[in-house]
């Protein structure tokens, strides 16, 4: 209000003149004084109190310079063009992903879960630069010419390989916004759903082969016992210890078996706990000391707490993951082994490595690439001897996979192998989702 | 990136949607390959020798709006690097198309063989070079250069698959002679995989010029130390 006082002011000071003018003998000289003087309050005002001007003149709240920016077309537009308000809220707060996609094939608008499942998403970027399947491109681009709503499958090719069912529709064009037809997508997750029906088949193929072997010799150790050693306790005692054995080892595949089975329907998901990598494996590594003392083998933890790193993870996915693979240092590195873990950065940042090293007899090189195979053995019977599934690192794979890491596998023979975990840190795409 | 020409960003973006479309397409017939391979599915393997066409004509129709956009245009710097790297991108998407038909050609012989223990090692190195191929597409689309590098840096992983293969199927045909038939098929799927690695490292090198300006050199490869990284 302070630059009305000024205006109004200033013409009281102008009208004076102006009254002066009329008595006065030079009354034209005087009264264009007065107007300048008036002329110059006003651009005065208007510099000085700048927040208060252009509302008046505009009816609709309006200045010259916002309309220029609102071009709707532009690529550079951020803000999307969706109705504000209570229809916008309940869209945003969907649990599904959903997004709007323009005549021109941009992306005009998505909501937070699409954003959180598809990171690559930005409002004028074109939607096949997101989600490229050819079914999924086809659909869109139909429907957006005849508006006949559609449904389609697609399944994306990276790691997690995510099946989704996408139901597209178009909406009329809006002539109170100027604002053409577009194509409104909503999209389904069927990762799990799919994965629970193929599991149950996988499950059943590398149980029914891998327990079939323990299964006969308790089934022969049976026979025995009924028939021969009917009468021969010591010989009794032998066999049910050996039965005992072979039923651990049946115990300890099955429970391996579900363990990956659950890591494996949880793969797509991403982990959401800021946890510290470092302090995990300490605590696997202590943990694991009586172990390795049993058997005569050093665990040297060079790892530094204090550096306080952070990734995205699952505690107890994470604990399982440095549990086996100093598990495997134990079993795996030879007589009286030393194992040593430490961790190291990443060459271009955002990374953290923690290595498990043995003073083993090493892997051929031939037979790396196939280390993280299911029920895959470098050497059968010094696995079985040692109590070994065969799925400790297929696990690791899958639940680094979740994870959005890599197992980083190093090996010369006699001269030990190293089993470097990388982990991505927290504070990069995550966060920001 | 804006220009005072609103319809040159139009016929950016429409490129680089167009190659994404391409990529989708590669992706799936590569897939669609591999599965024929996996389950023994000859009819399959024969969709994806008839839908690699639409892929060269893909490919003929981009390189011609490049080609057009170049000449009425005239883009220089980021704008003339985003057309070349288009049209090679484009070509190499067609190649990796056509090794996907080839490795459907010879999922059709192998269906009505004798089943064999080894497809399963294939079909592992396949999902390894899909899981690339799809990264270096998302490089792409995203022009992020940190994950352009991490494909072409574990290209050899790859490589080691290969090496790892070929001495296994080598071993199977010294041991059955019946089998050198299979292992001749197998062996060439196998190549074809390896190549579609290389190609993927390609499109992975054109994501980092891009971006870059500049040409990556000197690729990791398998060395003999075997140091060898088990896929992400």
């Amino acid at each position: 209000m302070d630059k009305w006082l000024y205006i109004v002011l200033s013409l009281i000071a102008a009208s004076v003149l102006a009254a002066v003018a009329t008595l006065e003998v030079a009354p034209p000289l005087i009264f264009v004084a007065a107007l300048l003087i008036a002329a110059g309050a006003w651009t005065f005002a208007d510099r000085m109190f700048p927040n208060e001007s252009g509302a008046e003149e505009n009816g609709e709240g309006y200045s010259g310079e916002d309309e220029s920016e609102g071009d709707p077309v532009g690529p550079e537009t951020t803000g999307t063009y969706f109705a504000p308000g209570f229809a916008r809220t309940l869209i945003e707060n969907i649990p599904g992903p959903v997004m709007a996609v323009s005549e021109k094939g941009r992306v005009t608008y998505y909501n937070a879960a699409a954003g959180q499942e598809f990171p690559q998403l930005k409002n004028a970027n074109h939607f096949a630069n997101v989600i490229r399947a050819p079914a999924f491109v086809a659909a869109v681009t139909e429907t957006l010419k005849d508006g006949v709503a559609r449904s389609t499958r697609f399944t994306t090719f990276d790691s997690t390989g995510k099946l989704f069912l996408a139901n597209i529709n178009r909406t009329d064009p809006d002539e109170e916004s100027d604002f053409g037809t577009q194509a409104v997508i909503q999209l389904e997750d069927y990762t799990l759903v799919e994965r629970t029906e193929r599991q149950r088949s996988d499950f059943i193929a590398n149980a029914s082969h891998e327990l079939r072997t323990p299964l006969a010799s308790i089934i022969g150790y049976i026979e025995t016992l009924q028939n021969h050693a009917r009468d021969d306790p010591e010989a009794q005692e032998r066999f049910l210890a050996i039965m005992a054995r072979q039923a651990e080892r049946m115990q300890r595949l099955v429970d391996d078996l579900m363990s990956l089975g659950r890591i494996e329907m949880n793969q797509h998901v991403k982990p959401r706990e800021a946890l510290d990598p470092i302090s995990i494996m300490s605590d696997c590594a202590s943990a694991m000391l009586p172990l390795a003392e049993q058997d005569g083998a050093v665990i040297e933890v060079d790892l530094d707490p204090s550096i306080g790193i952070e990734v995205m993870g699952d505690r107890d996915q994470l604990s399982q993951v440095f549990t086996n693979l100093l598990d495997n240092a134990l079993k795996y590195g030879g007589e009286a082994s030393r194992v040593k873990v430490s961790s190291v950065m990443g060459a271009s940042g955002g990374k953290i490595g923690i290595t498990v090293a043995d003073s083993g007899p090493g892997i051929p090189r031939d037979k790396i690439p196939r280390l993280t195979e299911r029920f895959y053995r470098v050497n059968v019977n010094q696995s079985r001897n040692r109590g070994g599934t065969g799925l400790g690192l297929a696990i690791v794979k899958h639940i680094l996979t979740r994870h959005g890491g890599r197992l980083e596998i190093a090996s010369e023979e006699g001269r030990g192998s190293r089993f470097t975990v990388w982990l991505p840190l927290a504070n990069r795409k995550e966060s920001a989702a | 990136m804006a220009h005072i020409v609103a319809s040159f960003d139009e016929d950016l973006v429409q490129v680089q949607a167009r190659i994404s479309e391409m990529g989708g397409l590669a992706e799936e017939l590569f897939a669609k390959s591999l599965d024929s391979v996996r389950n023994r599915d000859a009819d399959l393997a024969r969709e994806v020798i008839a839908r690699d066409k639409d892929l060269d004509d893909m490919e003929m129709d981009l390189e011609e709006s490049v080609v057009k956009t170049i000449a009425l245009r005239q883009p220089v710097a980021n704008d003339l690097r985003v057309l070349i790297a288009a049209m090679k991108i484009s070509s190499t998407l067609e190649r990796i198309g056509d090794l996907s038909k080839n490795i459907a050609k010879r999922a059709i012989p192998l269906s009505s063989a004798r089943p064999v223990q080894l497809t399963s090692s294939i079909t592992r190195m396949g999902r390894e070079t899909m899981n690339q191929l799809s990264k270096a597409l998302n490089a792409h689309a995203s022009r992020d250069v940190d994950l352009a590098l991490e494909v072409w840096n574990q290209d050899y992983e790859i490589d080691e698959m290969y090496n790892a293969i070929f001495r296994e199927v080598t071993t199977y045909m010294v041991e059955d002679s019946r089998l050198i038939g299979v292992g001749a098929q197998l062996m060439f799927i196998t190549k074809n995989l390896e190549r579609i690695g290389d190609h993927t490292t390609q499109i992975a090198e054109l994501v980092y010029y891009i971006v870059k300006g500049e040409t990556l050199e000197d690729r990791p490869k398998g060395d003999p130390t075997g140091v060898i990284f088990a896929e992400s």
